[in-house]
């Protein structure tokens, strides 16, 4: 029994480790976990993760949750290139500071930027009323920029000449909101070759193929997610939005 | 640049905000915050340079894969968690009313505390469990980085570590671990916050930084 992985590529995170496993050829077993049926919820998969969240990892008996950590586990594990999470102590450095900054900044706010365009309407009924929708833009508007000034600069990836794992992490993130339908590479040149660059170095084809699912999420009908799911989202959309 | 003993970075920019790096090491080291590093969300990507540019001992972050592995998973983990809520308490009681001159509903403070309470649930039954440490037997920078963000709301008079006696003996072996020492001076400001609402704040200052600090809280 190897190493599995198990996945919803509708999450980020989850896409972040399929693309990094596979661009570098990692062998694994891809275990899927459908968010939407709940099966992040049932008794099997709490085995492997009690907090009960995608993705997880799973190697013999060792199980590992929060994507950041999986990926360093594979990195070290299959002793992928260098480039990845660089031996050099200061590339390493922006490499880490990154992965620790875009938590509560580019995941968060491209998040609930996801959440309330896509999930609340769908779950609720009815859509957030447009100026709270507009903050919510407005606060990734802030993240990106944010981003661009301090984190990419004028290079070509995150931590210099070449992509890490800063990179992907970044550009999963990127594409919820995108697909939602925020295109905020439209007026962002910078980001946009950026993003170009990123597709190329892990494989163009990888790449859209990891993003399938979540580029078809407006076909998501409110019938598909399971019916214990509805409910309690919706409490939590409600009150959090 | 040398940061003092009590490892207190205060960050200049849109907002005020304090946190610490204790130096377990319990010397003073040469230490350069980058003219672009205003946001402290970077204490992980710092500890972790520390740790490698002086060679600190290796259970602070372990060379072995698995146990290297819990302490990324805690640090990441700890982000959107207890990150998440800890601080706001210390917003809530002491730095929002003293720059808005207002104090918060304490339905604020009740929804921060009961997030907080999932969290810290949430650690116990998964990262710290029967284990002395996060990682089992020795501390780590996981260990670390989670005291320091529990200990605002210490400082605020929210003592989450009164019912929680598992917690309190955790809490107990960190403090002896980094030194009872360093550990309250790297505490004496959080510990003593309230004397912040004592002191005279620029009403120009005032002025901008609170518009800024009501939004943190949404």
């Amino acid at each position: 029994m190897g190493l599995e992985l198990y996945l919803d590529l509708l999450s980020q995170p989850c896409r972040a480790l399929y693309i990094f496993a596979r661009s570098n050829n990692i062998p694994f077993e891809f275990k899927k976990v459908q968010l939407a049926k709940g099966q992040h919820k049932t008794e099997e998969f709490r085995k492997v993760n009690v907090l009960m969240k995608v993705p997880a990892l799973k190697d013999g008996s060792f199980t590992l949750a929060e994507s950041i950590a999986i990926l360093l586990y594979l990195v070290q594990k299959f002793k992928t290139p260098d480039h990845w999470y660089p031996s050099d102590l200061q590339k390493r450095a922006r490499v880490d500071e990154y992965l620790s900054w875009q938590h509560a900044n580019i995941r968060a706010k491209g998040s609930k930027l996801f959440l309330t365009k896509v999930m609340l309407p769908l779950i609720t009924g009815q859509p957030l009323p447009p100026e709270k929708q507009e903050f919510i833009t407005e606060e990734l508007n802030v993240a990106l920029k944010q981003f661009e000034e301090k984190f990419l600069q004028d290079k070509p990836f995150i931590a210099g000449s070449e992509v890490s794992l800063a990179d992907i992490v970044a550009l999963v993130e990127l594409m919820q909101p995108v697909c939602a339908g925020y295109d905020l590479f439209e007026e962002r040149p910078k980001l946009k070759e950026w993003r170009r660059r990123v597709e190329e170095a892990v494989g163009k084809e990888l790449f859209q193929e990891a993003h399938q699912d979540i580029m078809n999420i407006k076909n998501l009908t409110a019938d598909q997610l399971a019916p214990e799911l509805m409910e309690n989202f919706k409490q939590q959309l409600l009150k959090q939005f | 640049m040398h940061l003092p003993q009590n490892g207190i970075i205060n960050i200049s920019g849109r907002c005020l905000k304090l946190t610490k790096i204790p130096f377990t090491l319990g010397k003073e080291i040469p230490f350069t915050l980058g003219k672009n590093s205003v946001y402290l969300n970077y204490s992980t990507a710092i500890l972790l340079y520390l740790s490698r540019k002086y060679n600190t001992p290796d259970h602070w972050y372990p060379s072995d894969i698995q146990k290297r592995a819990r302490v990324d998973e805690y640090l990441s983990w700890h982000h959107a968690n207890i990150r998440a809520n800890a601080p706001k308490t210390m917003w809530i009681k002491v730095l929002i009313p003293l720059f808005t001159g207002q104090p918060l509903p304490s339905e604020k403070l009740q929804e921060v505390m009961e997030g907080l309470s999932t969290s810290l649930k949430q650690f116990e039954e998964r990262f710290l469990q029967d284990k002395a440490f996060i990682i089992g037997s020795e501390i780590s920078l996981a260990d670390l980085v989670a005291i320091v963000e529990l200990m605002q709301p210490v400082g605020v008079g929210c003592d989450i570590f009164e019912d929680r006696p598992r917690l309190r003996e955790w809490r107990r072996r960190v403090e002896d671990a980094v030194g009872k020492e360093l550990f309250f001076q790297a505490h004496e400001m959080i510990l003593n916050i309230k004397e912040l609402s004592n002191i005279q704040i620029d009403p120009q200052l005032k002025e901008q930084l609170a518009p800024v600090l009501m939004k943190m809280l949404k």
